[in-house]
């Protein structure tokens, strides 16, 4: 019985961990694949993948993400500055990729709450990506 | 009857103008649907980008720094004694300055049939300039902040006078500051604004300018929402007036207001509007429903 109370204690949130709520290494795997997909599809990003190492994004795309959500992983990646710059990222492409990442998010069935409090914590990021 | 059916038949005509707008494809210059979903929110009673009574730090529509942006709106107001009616248009450049042009047209309802005009309305143009200062509601740390200005002209203004408003027009000046606090309210996102205005506007200037207690004052605004999914906000506003005019007292406008936004080219508000004592009629609360199209 305490173990079982004490189980129930270390789950903060509903549904476990924001990291779990995103169905983990699997789970943010998937998200991403359906994002490239959905960055492919649309004319105002996909330009913008033209000289990008696509399977190197990829992993490094999990990485962040799997950070972010105080997953336990380390990013291997440079600083989000860096990354975009050179790439001229209007205001429009920018919120056009978190259009597809929150219609991503809800066709992967992730928790409307788990969403927002990822772009919560990505949303400080656009002052460094857009206009570099 | 067919009185009846005539003036539905117009009704529904005026809702329909801007949703054929909306549906009308632009040019591509014109395209400004850069912002995310419900950032532009909906056009208040004197055709700002806001809530349903407050002006907002936002600017209408969708267009970011590198589009210009068009909106209009079509409101109306069924109080108890009165009916208020708005409409109008707005241009949103670069997202920095919004221009609007409206009218409000106040029926005088039981009102107009006491003074013995049955079917009597009050009108006043509005002009609103609003300037984006800084931040972007949603992205920065620091709230969004605009100034704004509204000129009104009424143009009716036999009435406002016997009753002692000094002038048939006047500005109002506001200053908004509107922040999106992401995932805040147990998760889901939570929209608070502030508006500062400073006003000698009676019942938003349908009973004119400044009276016989006093002219311009500075009174305080408020919007607090909560947005359960992206296409979705239900909040609460609250918004203080003057109280210029000795032959009725003026009360503070509050709404509670659910807000939909299917897609960046339409956007419909349906509010329950207490505009409190108006012109000695007390308790006028009633729906208040709003459409608008961008381009």
């Amino acid at each position: 019985m305490a173990l079982l109370l004490g189980a129930c204690a270390t789950t903060s949130q509903p549904g476990g961990s924001l990291y779990r709520q995103f169905g983990e290494n699997e789970g943010l795997t998937a998200l991403v694949d359906d994002l490239l997909a959905r960055f492919a599809d649309d004319p105002r990003i996909a330009p913008k993948f033209a000289n990008t190492n696509i399977p190197r994004f990829r992993r490094l795309f999990v990485e962040h993400l799997c950070k972010v959500l105080d997953g336990p992983c380390t990013y291997t990646g440079d600083d989000m500055r860096e990354v975009h710059t050179g790439l001229d990222i209007s205001e429009a492409q920018f919120n056009a990729v978190v259009e597809h990442l929150i219609d991503a998010m809800q066709a992967r069935g992730i928790p409307r709450t788990a969403q927002n409090r990822l772009i919560a914590r990505l949303a400080p990021m656009r002052k460094d990506i857009i206009y570099r | 009857m067919s009185r009846r059916r005539t003036r539905t038949g117009r009704n529904i005509l005026a809702l329909a103008l801007p949703a054929a707008a909306a549906a009308w494809p632009g040019p591509d210059c014109m395209a400004a649907d850069g912002r995310l979903l419900a950032s532009g929110g909906a056009t208040q009673l004197e055709g700002s980008a806001g809530g349903g009574i407050v002006p907002w730090a936002v600017l209408g529509g969708y267009a970011t720094r590198d589009e210009i942006g068009a909106t209009s709106y079509l409101t109306r107001v069924e109080v108890g004694d009165y009916r208020l009616d708005s409409w109008g248009a707005g241009m949103t450049i670069r997202n920095r300055v919004e221009l609007s042009l409206s009218r409000q047209r106040f029926h005088l309802g039981t009102l107009g049939d006491a003074l013995g005009m049955p079917g009597a309305s009050i009108s006043q143009n509005t002009l609103g300039v609003k300037l984006r200062i800084s931040g972007d509601a949603i992205y920065s740390s620091w709230p969004q902040f605009a100034i704004g200005v509204q000129h009104k002209k009424n143009l009716d203004f036999v009435l406002p006078s016997t009753v002692g408003a000094r002038s048939a027009s006047g500005t109002d000046i506001y200053l908004a500051a509107t922040k999106v606090f992401l995932g805040a309210a147990g998760g889901y996102h939570l929209l608070v604004n502030t508006t500062l205005r400073s006003s000698s506007a009676n019942q938003l200037g349908i009973l004119g300018f400044g009276g016989d207690r006093g002219g311009r004052r500075l009174l305080g605004e408020v919007s607090v929402a909560v947005l359960p999914d992206p296409k979705l906000a239900i909040g609460v506003e609250y918004r203080q007036k003057p109280d210029n005019l000795g032959f009725a007292r003026e009360d503070a406008f509050s709404d509670l207001f659910v807000a939909w936004f299917p897609n960046k080219r339409f956007t419909a508000v349906a509010a329950y509007a207490d505009l409190g004592s108006i012109a000695t009629l007390d308790h006028q609360h009633g729906w208040y429903l709003s459409v608008q199209a961008n381009l």
